[in-house]
């Protein structure tokens, strides 16, 4: 069976989810583009999009019809070509819609998993849960007539095992993608010690028709994405629990926050990555990490106590932010929580107190934002860094550990063999979660 | 040739902000003047130097695709929506694509050579940040054959159409000084539009400008010979003059000093459904701006500035061939001799051109002509370039389409 075989007849789970819709897209769309390279009409492939609430998908039709055609207004050019012997449609808005019409009519969305029966290759976009994965694998398996080919979205349940609980012989490859899939370039590429080849030339070439960013990692759990990720959390949890013993709770969650975002130029700060990940998914992912990779402390019992209080995270059906760690107003930070007092308390109020003791960033701090786009931004990095290792206030100073930790989650993922090299772990870093550089480096001493 | 049987002169024009990417105040979901606030502006600020709309006889308004890029059609009738007093009186619409305004002046001019009226008012206008660029360039194809080429067209038409022409002249002349003349053209066109605060490249900060210009062109997003820098933008943006008699400058209080004289002309009109028998020669432009030239009864050496129609780099370079300040091929060396920057010979569009200042496609040749009345008549604040008495003249050229509807007009100093 051949690229364009494989891709003829696919099933999603999970399909309606953050990652799955991302995956319906990016699918459905190579799906429509293999049947207008090859003059096939694209009414001979079918991509099951398999979710369990009705709702959800009815969401998920809105989105890929937005979606698709943003896509379709970008790749325009390329439309124009695949659509010439198409007399009747001569505008680009007809070809684009055309193109809306023909991606859409790939996707059928369905809330039995029985719809996935058929497919030849089957997309695994569900919760972070082993038992469940295995439950729903290992039911499709029952009944696969086509012999199909299994990706997996997990950030971090080892593919051996999903292979060995489901009895897959080597039919299951990991492909991670970021959220959300459809804009992050990174894919963490895994490769199950018993995967067979084929399968991974698949999905080495569908990452690529995609055009994604692919990282290899080791079959180990968390990956290098989750396990830096992870570990870089805990980290700042164990300094929040530390420093909050000398300024309290609260005040130590904005100081933590803002050393990861503004003293190391972060994107966000780790808190509100915690939160839009969601704790209960990193609660699930650090379980799952914890239980296969035992006595390395990968373990919360603040995000334990945190989700018992009912504080989440995560984002609501329109993507916005709902709250965590931090609150939000209008998508940006705009408080802190306070478990003693169960509510927040404003940005406004601990900022002043928090910023004093932090002391001043070096001078030639600027955003994240700036720094990305600065064409001389290893020069600017180096400056930078030269300043803060010359600082003595405890902003520099706690900035300074939190980076030779980061660098070092970074370098026991290598020696772990997680990672194949330091490039590998600063790609997963530089593009999935958008850091202005990489976590090995010598920016730290 | 044919001589205006009368004197013509223009004068009290106004120009709205080209509106579009580039301006710090412009943002895509944001709120903005729609058509006929843009109408409204440049109308009264040409009414308000004239005395008002109760000195005006008619009105003429140019647009190209309102009817498509803001649903709007009848735009002869937002005319009066400038002023009360304009009710009643005779106005109309006219439409040549890019050329529309140029045929709106010429509109004017004719109105004013009958004798019917002494003051028309001539407003240009198009707001195109309506739609997303994809859909706005299947709008702006319509200036091109719409059965016998769009099917086979370009998604962005009108780009690759004038990447065809940069193609052929690269493959005739030679790319690499062609491509840093396109550059060095980008330059100019900016530095220039620095200096103009109602120009859509007012505000960019740019420092190395052609080393910006000279990114390669990608043909999988766009084009082939052709990159965003070698291309006019999307503009929202209005323009007005009036345009009068002598017995009109009188009527309005303006004396001739502040007026500048419409000496000669040339319109020129090609067939749309026949392609150019030589991509790298305007010769519409060529035609028009000799018959304008003859007209005036002038020669290049008389011509103290030009406005040219550079909706593209290849554009900018081809005009200069067309009108003849330099032989076929040797745009780019005239070019890159610095003779069009605002330092030169006779400086080229300096208030930054099409690239520089925008390209609201219906309103640019009511815009050149606005341009040239302040630069004659020593209004152009930071962007005047001294006009030499020696050069008192003034040469427009605006262009629709690919090279199919041209007006040209010389302008003298009154």
């Amino acid at each position: 069976m051949n690229y364009a075989d494989r891709l003829a007849k696919v099933a999603v789970l999970g399909a309606a989810g953050k990652m799955g819709s991302g995956i319906v897209l990016l699918t459905a769309m190579e799906m429509a583009d293999l049947s207008l390279e090859s003059g096939q009409p694209a009414s001979d492939k079918v991509l099951q999009a398999v979710d369990i609430s009705e709702k959800a998908l009815a969401g998920l039709m809105d989105y890929l019809r937005t979606q698709v055609q943003k896509a379709a207004e970008k790749k325009a050019v390329w439309l124009r070509k695949a659509y010439a012997g198409r007399e009747d449609l001569i505008e680009n808005e007809e070809i684009i819609n055309r193109y809306v019409v023909d991606v859409l009519s790939v996707v059928r969305p369905s809330t039995q998993l029985e719809a996935a029966y058929n497919a030849t290759l089957v997309f695994e976009a569900i919760n972070e849960n082993p038992d469940l994965k295995v439950k729903l694998l290992s039911e499709i398996k029952a009944h696969d007539i086509q012999d199909a080919w299994f990706l997996t979205n997990t950030s971090s349940i080892p593919i051996s095992e999903l292979n060995d609980r489901v009895k897959l012989g080597g039919r299951i490859v990991g492909f991670h993608f970021y959220n959300p899939p459809a804009v992050q370039k990174l894919v963490e590429l895994i490769r199950a010690e018993a995967s067979i080849p084929e399968l991974a030339d698949f999905s080495a070439q569908f990452a690529k028709k995609l055009r994604k960013t692919v990282v290899p990692s080791r079959d180990v759990a968390g990956f290098i994405g989750n396990g830096h990720f992870m570990r870089d959390g805990l980290y700042a949890l164990s300094e929040v629990e530390r420093l909050a013993g000398e300024v309290g709770f609260v005040p130590a969650v904005y100081m933590v926050n803002r050393i990861s975002q503004d003293f190391l130029i972060r994107p966000m700060g780790i808190f509100q990555l915690v939160d839009y990940v969601g704790l209960d998914v990193c609660q699930s992912i650090l379980r799952v990490m914890d239980e296969r990779l035992p006595g390395r402390g990968l373990h919360s019992p603040l995000i334990d106590k945190m989700i018992g209080l009912g504080v989440l995270g995560g984002q609501f059906a329109d993507g916005s932010q709902k709250d965590g760690f931090l609150k939000y107003e209008k998508g940006r930070t705009a408080g802190v929580y306070d478990p003693d007092k169960r509510s927040y308390v404003a940005w406004a109020d601990i900022a002043g107190r928090g910023d004093d003791k932090l002391g001043a960033l070096p001078p030639l701090a600027k955003p994240w934002k700036g720094v990305i786009q600065d064409p001389r931004r290893e020069s600017y990095l180096e400056g930078y860094f030269k300043q803060l290792a010359g600082m003595k206030t405890l902003g520099a100073e706690l900035a300074r550990k939190y980076g030779r930790t980061s660098n070092d989650i970074g370098l026991g993922l290598i020696k772990d063999g997680v990672a194949a090299g330091a490039e590998d772990v600063n790609t997963v870093l530089l593009t999935g979660f958008y850091h202005a550089y990489g976590p090995i480096n010598s920016y730290f001493g | 040739m044919v001589q205006n049987r009368k004197k013509v002169f223009m004068t009290a024009g106004y120009n709205t902000v080209s509106l579009g990417t580039g301006r710090k105040e412009f943002h895509p979901k944001k709120p903005r003047p729609g058509l006929e606030d843009l109408i409204k502006e440049a109308g009264q600020g040409t009414l308000k130097q004239i005395g008002g709309g109760a000195n005006v006889d008619e009105g003429v308004i140019s647009n190209f695709m309102a009817a498509r890029f803001n649903k709007q059609g009848h735009l002869a009738a937002l005319i009066p929506h400038v002023d009360e007093s304009l009710r009643w009186k005779p106005c109309c619409r006219v439409e040549g694509a890019c050329g529309s305004g140029g045929l709106g002046l010429m509109t004017a001019v004719k109105t004013v050579l009958s004798g019917t009226a002494d003051v028309v008012l001539t407003i240009g206008v198009e707001v195109q940040n309506t739609v997303k660029a994809i859909y706005g360039a299947d709008y702006l194809a319509g200036a091109g054959w719409f059965r016998g080429e769009r099917k086979a067209g370009h998604a962005f038409f009108f780009p690759a159409v004038f990447s065809g022409r940069a193609g052929a002249y690269f493959e005739k002349y030679g790319r690499d000084k062609t491509r840093r003349a396109f550059a060095r053209w980008y330059r100019l066109a900016v530095e220039n539009a620095r200096l103009c605060e109602t120009a859509q490249e007012f505000h960019n900060a740019t420092e190395d400008l052609e080393a910006l210009a000279m990114t390669e062109p990608n043909p999988k997003a766009f084009v082939d010979h052709l990159n965003v820098f070698d291309c006019s933008k999307v503009s929202d943006a209005a323009a007005a003059i009036a345009v009068v008699s002598e017995e009109g400058l009188k009527r309005i209080g303006i004396p001739q000093s502040e007026a500048v004289e419409v000496v000669g002309w040339g319109q020129v009109e090609a067939d749309l459904t026949v392609p150019p028998e030589d991509p790298t020669y305007l010769e519409t432009t060529a035609r028009a701006a000799k018959k304008a030239l003859d007209s005036a009864g002038i020669g290049l050496k008389d011509l103290g500035t030009v406005e040219c129609h550079d909706c593209f780099t290849i554009s900018g370079l081809l005009s200069i061939e067309a009108i003849g300040f330099a032989g076929k091929g040797e745009g780019a060396d005239y070019v890159l001799s610095g003779a069009t920057s605002r330092a030169g010979a006779v400086p080229f569009n300096t208030s930054g051109g099409l690239i520089g200042w925008g390209h609201p496609t219906g309103g640019t040749g009511v815009r050149q002509a606005a341009t040239i009345w302040q630069q004659l008549t020593d209004k152009a604040q930071k962007w005047q370039v001294p006009v030499s008495a020696k050069r008192p003249f003034a040469l427009s050229v605006n262009m629709g389409g690919n090279d199919k509807t041209v007006v040209a007009i010389v302008y003298k100093k009154a």
